[in-house]
């Protein structure tokens, strides 16, 4: 059987043509059973998203999709442009900052 | 009244309103947790839907707005996103912002 997130992959690799792509898997950070397919967060570059808003973008991914969302519980999306993800430090959201806990 | 009349009705006579699980003071999800965190640092009082509690809501708001996930923030009426775009706006000021102007043009 195919798994969800080979299926995500495939289907946002012929819809977009990344120029790179991240489908992370974060179903263990959540109260499910072990190899659970249920939460996912998904990182897309693509030139495809040129000129569309935020909300363009999270409805195209939400179409391509679609199918997968009627099984999964959450789908996590960050869209970028490439000059978008150069600007960003090629770095999705989400790493919580740095508090001064470093060891050193 | 239907439901979708009702939401509509929620989205157009709220400035901001956020459709989410659970309550802001106990979000049950965490995108619907990390979502109205930066809602509730815009400084503008908001209103919320809390669709765990409202099956029928909860049913057909991703038809309402063809936005098929939780948790959903409307703002002057619009659908802006969910937890990812609102966090986003949030990162770069313009949830602030727009949160800010829409409600005091409201007033």
């Amino acid at each position: 059987m195919t798994s969800v997130q080979h299926t995500i992959e495939s289907k946002l690799n012929q819809a977009f043509t990344p120029s790179f792509m991240l489908v992370e898997n974060e179903s263990h950070k959540h109260n499910v059973p072990p190899g659970s397919e249920s939460h996912f967060k998904v990182t897309v570059v693509s030139a495809a998203f040129e000129g569309q808003r935020l909300l363009q973008r999270h409805r195209l991914l939400n179409q391509t999709l679609k199918d997968e969302l009627a099984v999964i519980h959450a789908l996590s999306l960050h869209t970028f442009t490439e000059p978008e993800w150069v600007a960003r430090g090629e770095q999705a959201a989400q790493t919580p900052p740095c508090l001064g806990g470093s060891a050193s | 009244m239907d439901v979708l009349e009702k939401i509509k009705e929620q989205v157009e006579s709220n400035p901001v309103i956020i459709y989410m699980k659970g309550t802001p003071g106990m979000p049950m999800c965490g995108f619907s947790s990390r979502t109205v965190d930066a809602l509730k640092q815009c400084e503008r009082e908001f209103a919320y839907v809390n669709v765990i509690a409202d099956p029928e809501v909860f049913e057909h708001l991703p038809r309402f707005a063809d936005w098929p996930t939780f948790p959903q923030v409307y703002i002057g009426g619009e659908l802006i996103g969910g937890c990812d775009i609102t966090l986003e706006m949030h990162a770069s000021g313009e949830l602030k912002t727009l949160v800010q102007e829409t409600v005091d043009n409201a007033a």
